[in-house]
């Protein structure tokens, strides 16, 4: 082994301790809710046990040693003589903290706060000798029971099964472990190995008995078991006092390997423990098989191949629509069955990009109960949908616009404990976190019963900056207002939120994922944010317009309306170019053909098609030569074999095999965003 | 589809005059030129192209070469050389450049050779259309004289406007 490089395991450690972190992390969030049953503790021990385990192997022995005491302590807890308190959970999410940054610190060279790590280890140990019977300090007077750690010794029984060595677990090494605990008398069951030539080199045949002598708590030896627990047979019982000590074991590994002509003995243990190595390997496809680790980059070169397909089967699609159905009949039945397959290959890869929504979600409990114990505020945190799934890509991209989602709603939305007992509310506020699938979105929505916006704040704040806003305003336009950039309505500035960088960036990091923002709010009864995505980022609702002889995508999100405008519809302003009056709003035109400079002579707008586009909460016309149709596209990189192209977020491949380029209409609407003051206009 | 390492380029150049070397020659205007065969990905007829805007006129736009967006240089506009006309004999060579795929319109492919050591002079100093830096040397060839251009360098030029500096460090 000693010539493998361990250091290329080193990444798959890291990651799979901080979700073993997470998975910690929530479960200690639903003891500190209720009461916890014993799979939740085990959870958080076993997080704590592999993190152990991965961080002595791989030489971390900061990590090592920190989680050494933690799993003492929840080890305690798991066998039922340690009850957990609030103060314990909390030292206890306070050490995945810690631990959380000294694995980062291994990961990345730097400097983890050693002196808060060490107050906390040492507070762990405070808890372990403060709570209940600790194997650490065990009197060995007191050895009455048979499960007393003063026992002299103890005879374990280890039968593993046969598939073992699938896990990456090799018995000569727990053996080799165990003789660390004291001498060991290890005798090898060989009963159920068949003989050579059937014998498989990767099944566990023996089973071994081992005496030990020595002093050491049962939880010693069955610790050095913990790996194999669930892939083994372990009795452990003391050694009766009366055993003589009468046979020094100095042998300390697993029998001797003696090579007997023809016999069965011993000699397939050698072939049985040869693969463990390389087996080792393969424990990363551990628990059964059921997840395998692949790169982002190979699904993501997967999906971009699954969209040729696409492209390709929908271009036989459109060369076949003119073939004669009798004569060309099994040619057009394979192709409406290659329809069918390559739309439902389409969805299995784009489904494997997909993860639940829980993965953002599962962060919030642990802020929301922090910033409440901040803030002096009791809140109780429901979050329902958590399994619907949204492609990686978007998950990763919402998770700062939904943290100050939920940081708002509880600075801003919920009250005070007294305040909401007296308006006749229960004291507890309610925030809620929950996702949903709406025709072919996905709906994320954070809703609170707290206070709600107040209009009347917004409408003084907008008036004050500036923002165009009057009394007659609809609460749905109010409630654009907040989207403004800069714009807060906290009376004071806390350290939480109130600082006025973000409703603004919260809309624009959605939108940026072709995504919406709705706010729904009712005085007094509480507020619902609504973010509506689209379920990938490699696919585009789109409306393909054409200008001349190209064709330009729009996407369908930003899209609000499209309409023929009558001549006096059209105003031409001195400097700034033409207007167009849809109802009461007055929006700056633009026609695409002289933006993107295409040939052609323009139209006159009346005889041209306007499309009033949205985005970042300003709107504007378009003007086109014509509307083709809706469809989704495969949204490709222009950037990939060429460079950025102004007012062009991408480009897609058409039906007929012509590349049709996406338009930006968040830059363009930046750069048209003349501030839209009606009453000037209008006068 | 192999990638030329495009981070040792001088080393590469190098190497490359050191050793017998295939090039694939096409015509722009009256000059001969011959690129290193390695950065050819492959020959084909001029596709429509889709307009790009905020180019300049010799980027003729971008076309799906199977799936991929890729842009197309014609170098006929760019040097203003020949005739800049578009028919079935109008050819397109896809090269294989900096990790990146870009088509180039010539005025036409002729043939593949193999040039040894001693068949490459040094560049001189002489008024081609194509700017000397990116000539590496002269390859004679009984009557012909082709003009070997380090094409990977001459498109990754600022004046190509084919990358960005900016978009490199996005991706």
């Amino acid at each position: 082994m000693s010539g493998i490089d361990i250091t290329r395991f080193h990444q798959t450690f890291f990651e799979e301790s901080f979700e073993g972190l997470d998975a910690m992390e929530a479960a200690l969030l639903r003891m500190s809710s209720g009461p916890s049953d014993a799979e939740t503790i085990n959870t958080i021990f076993r997080a704590a046990h592999s993190i152990k385990g991965g961080a002595a192997t791989f030489g971390f022995s900061e990590v090592a040693g920190f989680t050494h005491v933690l799993e003492t302590l929840l080890d305690l807890m798991r066998s039922g003589r340690h009850e957990a308190t609030p103060a314990d959970i909390d030292c206890l999410l306070r050490s995945g903290d810690a631990l959380r940054s000294l694995l980062t610190a291994a990961r990345d060279g730097g400097q983890p706060d050693r002196d808060g790590i060490a107050a906390l280890k040492a507070e762990l140990e405070s808890r372990l000798k403060g709570g209940g019977e600790t194997p650490s300090a065990p009197a060995p007077a007191q050895a009455s029971a048979p499960a007393a750690p003063a026992a002299r010794g103890w005879r374990v029984r280890f039968i593993p099964k046969p598939e073992l060595f699938a896990s990456g677990n090799d018995p000569v090494r727990i053996l080799r472990e165990l003789t660390q605990l004291g001498r060991c008398e290890v005798h090898c069951d060989s009963e159920r190995l068949p003989g050579l030539r059937i014998a498989h080199p990767e099944v566990c045949y023996l089973a071994w008995t081992i005496e030990l002598h020595g002093d050491c708590p049962r939880e010693a030896v069955a610790e050095v078991f913990a790996w194999v627990e669930d892939d083994c047979e372990l009795h452990i019982d003391a050694l009766e006092a009366a055993v003589e000590v009468a046979v020094t074991a100095t042998e300390t590994r697993a029998p001797e390997l003696k090579l007997i002509e023809g016999g069965k003995p011993a000699t397939p243990a050698a072939a049985a423990t040869a693969p463990a190595p390389g087996v080792d390997r393969r424990a990363e496809t551990r628990g059964d098989g059921s997840s395998i680790r692949v790169a982002t980059e190979k699904i993501d070169a997967l999906i971009n191949l699954v969209g040729e397909l696409v492209i390709t089967q929908a271009m036989l699609q459109q060369q076949s629509a003119g073939l004669d159905p009798v004569q060309f009949e099994r040619l057009l039945a394979g192709l409406s069955a290659l329809n069918r397959n390559t739309r439902s290959i389409q969805e299995a890869v784009m489904a494997t990009r997909m993860l639940p929504v829980d993965f953002v979600f599962s962060r919030f409990p642990r802020m929301v109960r922090d910033l409440a114990a901040k803030l002096g505020k009791q809140v109780r945190l429901a979050t329902s949908g958590e399994q619907t799934e949204i492609d990686k890509g978007v998950i990763e991209r919402i998770a700062d616009p939904l943290t100050h989602l939920v940081r708002n709603a509880i600075d801003h939305g919920l009250e005070l404990p007294e305040v909401r007992a007296a308006s006749g509310k229960d004291p507890i506020g309610t925030l809620r976190l929950a996702a949903s699938h709406q025709g072919g979105h996905i709906v994320v929505e954070v809703s609170d019963d707290g206070r709600g916006l107040d209009r009347r704040r917004i409408l003084a704040k907008a008036a004050e900056r500036g923002l165009p806003c009057s009394e007659s305003m609809a609460d749905g336009e109010v409630w654009q207002l907040i989207f403004a950039p800069g714009f807060s309505t906290a009376a004071e500035v806390t350290d939480v939120s109130g600082r006025g960088v973000g409703m603004d960036v919260v809309k624009k990091n959605i939108e940026a994922l072709n995504g919406a923002v709705e706010i729904q709010s009712e005085a007094g009864r509480g507020m619902r944010v609504a973010i509506r995505l689209p379920l990938t980022l490699a696919i585009l609702d789109g409306m393909s317009v054409a200008v001349g002889e190209e064709v330009f995508i729009l996407p369908l999100g930003s899209v609000v309306e499209s309409l023929q405008p009558q001549p006096e519809q059209v105003k031409r302003m001195a400097q700034q170019g033409s207007v167009v009056r849809v109802r009461n709003e007055y929006l700056p035109l633009v026609d695409l053909r002289e933006w993107f400079a295409l040939p052609g002579t323009r139209r006159a707008t009346h005889e041209a098609i306007v499309v009033i586009v949205e985005a970042e909460g300003r709107k504007l016309a378009m003007q086109i030569d014509e509307l083709v149709g809706q469809q989704q596209v495969v949204i490709k990189s222009l950037e990939t074999n060429y460079r950025r192209v102004r007012g062009v977020s991408g480009a897609t491949i058409l039906g007929d095999g012509r590349v049709s380029l996406i338009v930006d209409v968040g830059a363009i609407v930046r750069l048209f965003s003349s501030p839209q003051t009606p009453a000037a206009i209008a006068a | 589809m192999s990638i030329p390492a495009s981070d040792t380029g001088p080393v590469n150049a190098q190497i490359a005059s050191a050793m017998p070397n295939e090039f694939l020659t096409f015509t722009l205007g009256e000059e001969e030129y011959g690129v290193d065969i390695l950065k050819v990905q492959e020959i084909r007829g001029y596709d429509t192209v889709t307009r790009i805007p905020d180019a300049p006129d010799f980027i003729k736009g971008v076309i799906n070469l199977r799936g991929t967006i890729v842009p197309v240089v014609d170098m006929r506009l760019k040097f203003k050389l020949g005739r800049a006309d578009y028919n079935e004999f109008t050819v397109m060579i896809i090269l294989n450049i900096a990790r990146r795929v870009v088509g180039m319109v010539v005025d036409g492919v002729s043939d593949v050779m193999q040039l040894t050591p001693e068949q490459i002079r040094p560049a001189p100093e002489f008024g081609s259309a194509v700017n000397s830096r990116f000539i590496t040397g002269i390859g004679a060839l009984d009557q012909r004289m082709l003009i070997l251009v380090d094409i990977e360098r001459l498109m990754s030029a600022s004046d190509m406007a084919l990358m960005d500096n900016h978009s490199q460090a996005l991706q």
